[in-house]
């Protein structure tokens, strides 16, 4: 058995545990994003149109309702899917379709994905279709960025403020 | 010791074994940090819990307040409170480590299942309290580093469908931050740690006498260390947080926050399901087969005469007392709850009935472990004493769970196997030497303050120091009664024991009471024989 007088033992022991705890605090430094790298975030939570348009209620569809149940409108619940477009300098690097949320399907659709570009100048382009049509988009923002590395490109959308908002 | 996985635990144990050995040549056993990691971990929550409180002070609650405050505190005030950050810091990666290392060793020593269900299971929201109080604090700050772990658990979150709208959109451009979520952050990083504190009284509910208050040996080492840590390499910010850029390279705490890059670049549903389904294994753990159950300890109440002692000793909760329910003239009697009981029989060796000397009735204590009966270490003892040749003769109590004695078995030294050295009645010594079956007797154990059992080795100390009943009896000289708690690794140390032993106590000659040393003629024994 040691005496409590072992110190120079116990000074060792405890250094080389502080010294591990120290490094490992704060070491290996990670690399989330290489060096010469560019983010640009992607964020939507956007609800689509009715599948079925709304309809304006007759005098005598609403007459024949409770009167705690009279509305102007009989709309469906459920909402197209989303279809957006993400590209770079003109070449796609995200194509979703995205559907609505919910168990009846009439929630809002949403996404939200990262991607690595190059750092430097580039041409954005995003695009987003939120209606009944087959074909074309509802809405398409362009911006030319001259992206500096370690950069956060962010893109929101906000159908109030115009569709796409690169921040 | 039946092990679940062997191929694992044991090289583990070895590991655990060596490092106390290790550092128990520095160490006394109550400084010794490997042993004791609750009152280690313990200590690091206090020195949290203070750091934090005087950190809470100065911080201010807000998306600019946050980084500034800290800043404030870490330069301005780098003597007090950034010192005190520091600490906080440094103590909430020890109280990681001090549980990490927690539980792999009692997974090594096979102690989180059976009736220690309880225990294992009270463990795990524990780890994962700690996990997010120490999450949350890094986001406090408000950092690059802050801003990496807040951007990396929403994200992770969100994988989740419990969010209506995405919780990473909060941190999508720096306009999109409010400072609401800094009110909500600093509420989760205080009421979780007094969660954890909850949990932690019941994860030792059923253990008696926990080891929480470390030594203070313990307490000036690791404080000493702290500080020195503190000032050598003081925690500091990594720069602003700024949403509009990426968190390129962070310096991360790897000890909170090691899984972070694989909940980045991994798949949600992955990491999600890689998560359930450990916590689920974590959780699951103490009832996987192949199940464990001990034979739980017996009470006699022909032989109970209600004294408490079991109870004083048991290291589990396991028994209570309760009014006589046979009508004899006592006020108690002693109940053993099976489902706390691990059958370590340390209560068999406190009980004042457990004597070998008994002729008159059947060898039945007022408590026995039916797996390992006094009865049957009495005819073992007398079985190897018989089987002992001329000279000097050893007999060795070693502790199952402890090293091998099997190899010190010769001609002159006799082994009897117990489940813990607690389990040795000190009538057993008595009766060993004053019934010349033997010269001295060895008990043999678990290493000092590591007993599987928690208390063994204790209690046995202190019975034969005659500091705790059952104490041995004053005619045996201490001279004849030796205690090794040599460890699992200790069988080369032990062998050396015996062997010293038996040439001191060929050095002493024949056994003679201490009360009647004068008296030789009266003396039974060899010598006299």
């Amino acid at each position: 058995m040691p005496s409590a007088l072992s110190l120079p033992g116990q000074a060792v022991a405890f250094a080389v545990v502080a010294a591990f705890v120290g490094y490992f605090a704060a070491h290996p430094v990670y690399h989330q994003v290489p060096e010469g790298d560019a983010q640009i975030k992607l964020a939507l939570l956007h609800g689509g149109a009715r599948v079925v348009d709304c309809r304006r209620l007759t005098a005598e569809e609403l007459a024949k309702l409770p009167t705690t149940e009279r509305r102007p409108n009989d709309c469906s619940r459920e909402r197209v899917q989303l279809v957006i477009e993400l590209s770079v300098d003109g070449r796609p690097i995200y194509e979703d379709v995205l559907p609505p949320t919910g168990l009846s399907r009439d929630g809002a659709s949403k996404t939200y994905r990262k991607f690595l570009v190059p750092a430097g100048r580039h041409v954005i382009e995003a695009r987003l279709r939120d209606s009944k049509r087959s074909v074309g988009f509802d809405y398409e923002k362009r911006l030319e960025a001259d992206l500096k590395p370690w950069q956060n490109l962010a893109i929101d959308f906000n159908a109030e403020q115009g569709g796409f908002l690169f921040r | 010791m039946s092990d679940r996985f062997p191929a694992i635990t044991a090289p583990l144990r070895a590991i655990f074994d060596e490092a106390e050995r290790g550092l128990s040549k520095a160490f006394p056993p109550q400084w010794n940090p490997l042993l004791n990691l609750g009152a280690l971990g313990f200590f690091f929550y206090w020195i949290i819990v203070a750091s934090g409180v005087y950190l809470f002070v100065f911080f201010g609650t807000g998306v600019n307040k946050a980084f500034d405050s800290v800043e404030y505190m870490t330069r301005d005030q780098w003597y007090a409170a950034g010192l005190m950050r520091s600490f906080h810091r440094y103590a909430s990666d020890g109280l990681v480590v001090a549980m990490l290392v927690h539980l792999l060793r009692e997974f090594s020593l096979d102690r989180y299942r059976g009736v220690r269900w309880f225990s294992g299971l009270t463990g795990v929201p524990v780890l994962m309290l700690v996990y997010v109080a120490g999450v949350s604090g890094y986001w406090l700050v408000w950092d690059k580093l802050a801003q990496y772990v807040a951007i990396v658990t929403t994200e992770w979150l969100d994988h989740l469908p419990l969010f209506g709208q995405p919780v990473a959109r909060n941190f999508l451009s720096p306009d999109s931050l409010e400072d609401r979520f800094f009110t909500l952050m600093i509420f989760i990083h205080i009421a979780i740690p007094l969660i954890a504190l909850i949990v932690l009284w019941l994860h030792l509910q059923r253990i008696s006498r926990p080891r929480i208050n470390p030594s203070r040996g313990l307490v000036i080492g690791a404080g000493l260390a702290l500080i020195a840590l503190s000032i050598v390499d003081p925690a500091v910010s990594q720069g602003r947080a700024n949403l509009a850029e990426v968190p390129g390279a962070v310096g991360l705490d790897w000890f909170y926050l090691g899984a972070y890059p694989l909940l980045e670049n991994l798949p949600g549903r992955a990491t999600w399901s890689c998560a359930v389904a450990m916590l689920l294994v974590v959780a699951a753990a103490p009832w996987l087969p192949p199940l464990r159950r001990a034979v739980a300890a017996k009470v006699d109440l022909a032989n109970c005469n209600g004294c408490t002692r079991c109870v004083s000793d048991c290291p589990y909760n396991a028994i209570t007392m309760r009014p006589r329910s046979d009508g004899r003239p006592f006020e108690a009697e002693a109940v053993v709850d099976p489902g706390y009981c691990v059958a370590c029989g340390i209560c068999a060796g406190a009980c004042p009935t457990s004597t070998p000397f008994r002729r008159m009735s059947d060898l039945v204590p007022g408590i026995d472990v039916p797996d390992r009966s006094i009865a049957s270490i009495r005819a073992d003892t007398e079985r190897e004493a018989a089987r002992l040749a001329e000279g000097t003769r050893v007999m060795i109590f070693a502790c199952m769970n402890a090293c091998a004695a099997e190899a010190c078995r010769s001609d002159a030294v006799g082994v009897v196997s117990l489940s813990c050295s607690g389990k040795l009645p000190p009538a057993f010594i008595d009766y060993v030497v004053s019934r010349d079956l033997a010269d001295g007797v060895i008990v043999a154990g678990c290493a000092d303050n590591s007993c599987l059992n928690r208390r063994g080795g204790a209690w046995t100390t202190d019975r034969v120091e005659r500091r705790r009943d059952p104490r041995l009896r004053e005619r045996i000289p201490t001279e004849r009664v030796k205690l090794v708690f040599a460890g699992r690794r200790g069988a080369a140390h032990l062998q050396a024991e015996v062997k010293a032993f038996a040439a001191r106590l060929e050095s002493l000659g024949p056994y003679r009471p201490v009360r009647d040393r004068k008296i030789t003629s009266s003396q039974p024994g060899r010598a006299d024989a």
